[in-house]
């Protein structure tokens, strides 16, 4: 067989380049923090020595068993959660009829208005955090007119920066170009004859959208908030610039074992949790989501 | 009172005509086709009675009721889309079901009217299947069910066969017409296929640039083609100009350039000088290799240029000595013999004054 040996080394070197890169850059990362994670900190940092002077090996859970009992983990967990479903949840009402607009534009403005929803793109991400502070920091207008609001109604001025209040805001507007984009692709490829169809056979402007356009832009949904979920859970610049003492989330609490505690093997545990619990939650979303797809069909 | 009435609708698109001033009506229970080539506005007529597009000018009347408030959704007439527009997330009986639940249809009353629809069509036990896991023409049937289950009182059909092969498509149109009987409501066909019209429809209204050109039954539209654009576009017809150089004892004689006088059957008063057309099918002319017998038929000599071998017949195209062309069709019934002429071949056409049917200009 001549013809098959160079079609195997054509696939390897293909293959390989990208192969290679996960294995030194994903996968060796990673089996560090697994072992990492079984390890003492050392006394400034960085990991304790393998072998003591007592001769005793340096493996251990200490680190779970920290994670489990003490239950603050548990809380920030829940409130990363929360902040990231909560930011999914907005993100999708938003960009839903963004992207349907888009859709349906003519392929002129089409170009145009995706080209403003990745606009934001061009100018670094800290960079755009940092913007925020300043537009809703105690002297931009904003704060001004809401707390001006606030005093004719009797109530005590709030502070807009510093607070959950900014964490989610920014939140949503550093994902809203991954939920819109998505949920685009998926919405432009709907077929105009589908819903003439619906609206022949007697659906009205709504049971059309509910009955046709949403089930058939669920692919588009998941992805879309696949990819703002999952990064709303590990985020820590934006509660870290933007956040009150209270906006502790997961990305900060794995910041701070790492850079302020110097306490790694802590600090590799949250990330596995972190990880684990990125993985079981989208697992469970694309799974009710095939179950509520199988039930939409039946 | 006629089931739909069209009254003098026009629609535009910017400067395009697409339907110019059609007026025609449509009774109950009719098959009823609008024919045309690609453009004539057949589609625009049809998408403005399923009230997906609104006349500039014009109405349009079921049951004597103005249409032009309803919204498609709430009219009682019922499309199938050329695409078909399965929803390919629901299963044949959800489709089916579709327009049940919005008729707010009682869930219990459901199966028996989704089974009867489905049994309508001849597609028993592909219920559950999606339309992905269907082949062109059981799709077809889906979509037929699923318009005709609410019990509409016409159904509007979008060049319905087109995507499917010639074999499909000729045992569909069979199932069509025996379907249009049996649930006897009114059909509204639109198609660009002769043939296919000919073969369905009670009526046919042909459609050339937004105007009916000529509306009539299938026989008459082929027999008696009152326009130009209706003999070329239905079938193959030899087409002769000339002016009128006679017009005595029912009999039009017509100067043809480069083939003489022709002489055509025709009961019009049509006087010498003025120019008219004679439009003669292909299966009306003789064509034999002996000289001109003496009869008061049309006669002309010429050579075989071309000929297109069918199978069950053959296509020759004579030319005259005067470089006119006549086409020709002979069945190839004589057992034993493909064809009967060559290329090059010296023949003598022939055809009764009778075979040919006079237009006047």
């Amino acid at each position: 067989m001549p013809a098959r040996r160079p079609t195997r080394l054509a696939k390897w070197l293909i293959s390989g380049p990208p192969l290679l890169y996960l294995l030194v850059f994903f996968a060796a990362p990673t089996l560090i923090m697994v072992l990492a994670s079984f390890r003492s900190p050392g006394e400034f940092g960085g990991l304790a020595p393998l072998v003591d002077a007592a001769g005793k090996l340096d493996i251990n859970v200490d680190s779970y068993v920290r994670f489990f009992t003490e239950p603050v983990f548990f809380q920030v967990f829940v409130k990363s959660a929360w902040y990231a479903a909560l930011t999914t949840v907005i993100c999708l009402l938003l960009a839903y009829p963004l992207a349907s607009l888009i859709a349906r534009s003519g392929k002129k403005h089409r170009d145009l208005l995706l080209l403003l929803v990745i606009l934001p793109f061009w100018s670094n991400f800290l960079i755009r955090i940092y913007a925020w502070m300043i537009i809703l920091g105690p002297n931009a207008a904003l704060a001004k007119l809401v707390n001006r609001v606030l005093a004719a109604f009797g109530a005590q001025p709030v502070p807009l920066l510093f607070s959950s209040f900014a964490v989610l805001v920014c939140l949503v507007y550093v994902s809203l170009p991954f939920m819109v984009l998505p949920l685009y692709a998926n919405l432009e490829k709907h077929d105009q004859a589908l819903l003439d169809a619906a609206q022949d056979l007697g659906a009205n402007a709504w049971q059309r959208f509910w009955r046709i356009t949403f089930p058939l832009s669920l692919p588009g949904v998941y992805a879309g908030a696949a990819l703002v979920f999952i990064p709303a859970l590990g985020i820590f610049a934006i509660p870290d610039i933007l956040g009150g003492p209270d906006d502790t989330l997961i990305g900060n609490l794995i910041k701070q074992q790492f850079l302020e505690t110097r306490d790694w093997p802590f600090g590799s545990v949250l990330s596995i949790m972190l990880t684990l619990a990125a993985l079981v939650l989208a697992g469970t979303a694309a799974w009710i989501g095939r179950r509520s797809a199988g039930d939409s069909r039946a | 009172m006629a089931l739909l009435d069209i009254k003098g609708v026009t629609r535009r698109f910017g400067d395009f005509t697409a339907v110019d001033n059609v007026s025609l009506s449509i009774e109950a229970g009719e098959f009823f086709t609008l024919l045309g080539p690609s453009g004539c506005g057949k589609t625009t007529l049809l998408r403005m009675i399923a009230g997906f597009d609104l006349p500039d000018a014009g109405r349009i009347l079921l049951n004597g009721e103005d249409l032009a408030d309803r919204p498609p959704e709430l009219r009682p007439v019922r499309t199938v889309f050329q695409s078909y527009a399965l929803f390919p997330h629901m299963t044949v009986e959800g489709n089916v079901a579709f327009p049940l639940r919005m008729a707010k249809v009682a869930a219990a009353l459901r199966p028996a009217r989704i089974k009867a629809a489905l049994e309508d069509v001849r597609l028993v036990g592909f219920d559950k299947r999606y339309p992905h896991e269907l082949l062109g023409g059981q799709k077809q049937r889906v979509a037929i069910a699923r318009a005709l289950v609410t019990h509409p009182t016409m159904l509007l059909l979008d060049e319905p066969l087109a995507a499917l092969d010639a074999k499909l498509r000729e045992e569909l149109q069979i199932e069509l017409i025996n379907l249009q009987k049996e649930v006897g409501i009114a059909f509204v066909y639109v198609t660009h296929d002769q043939t296919e019209a000919l073969a369905l429809s009670h009526r046919i209204a042909v459609m050339n640039r937004g105007r009916v050109e000529q509306l009539d039954e299938p026989s008459r539209i082929y027999g008696f083609p009152q326009t130009k654009f209706v003999a070329d576009f239905i079938g193959q017809c030899n087409l002769y100009s000339g002016p009128v150089t006679a017009n005595a004892g029912g009999v039009v004689t017509i100067d043809v350039a480069g083939l003489g006088p022709v002489r055509v059957a025709a009961t019009s008063s049509i006087a010498p000088g003025a120019s008219g057309t004679v439009a003669l099918r292909p299966e009306k002319t003789r064509i034999a290799a002996g000289a001109a017998q003496d009869t008061p038929d049309n006669h002309y000599r010429g050579t075989i240029a071309a000929l297109r071998y069918m199978g069950d017949v053959t296509v020759y195209i004579v030319e005259t000595p005067g470089g006119t062309r006549i086409e020709a069709l002979l069945a190839n019934s004589q057992s034993g013999r493909a064809k009967f002429f060559e290329v090059g071949d010296a023949v003598e056409m022939s055809w009764p004054v009778d075979a040919g049917h006079f237009l006047a200009e």
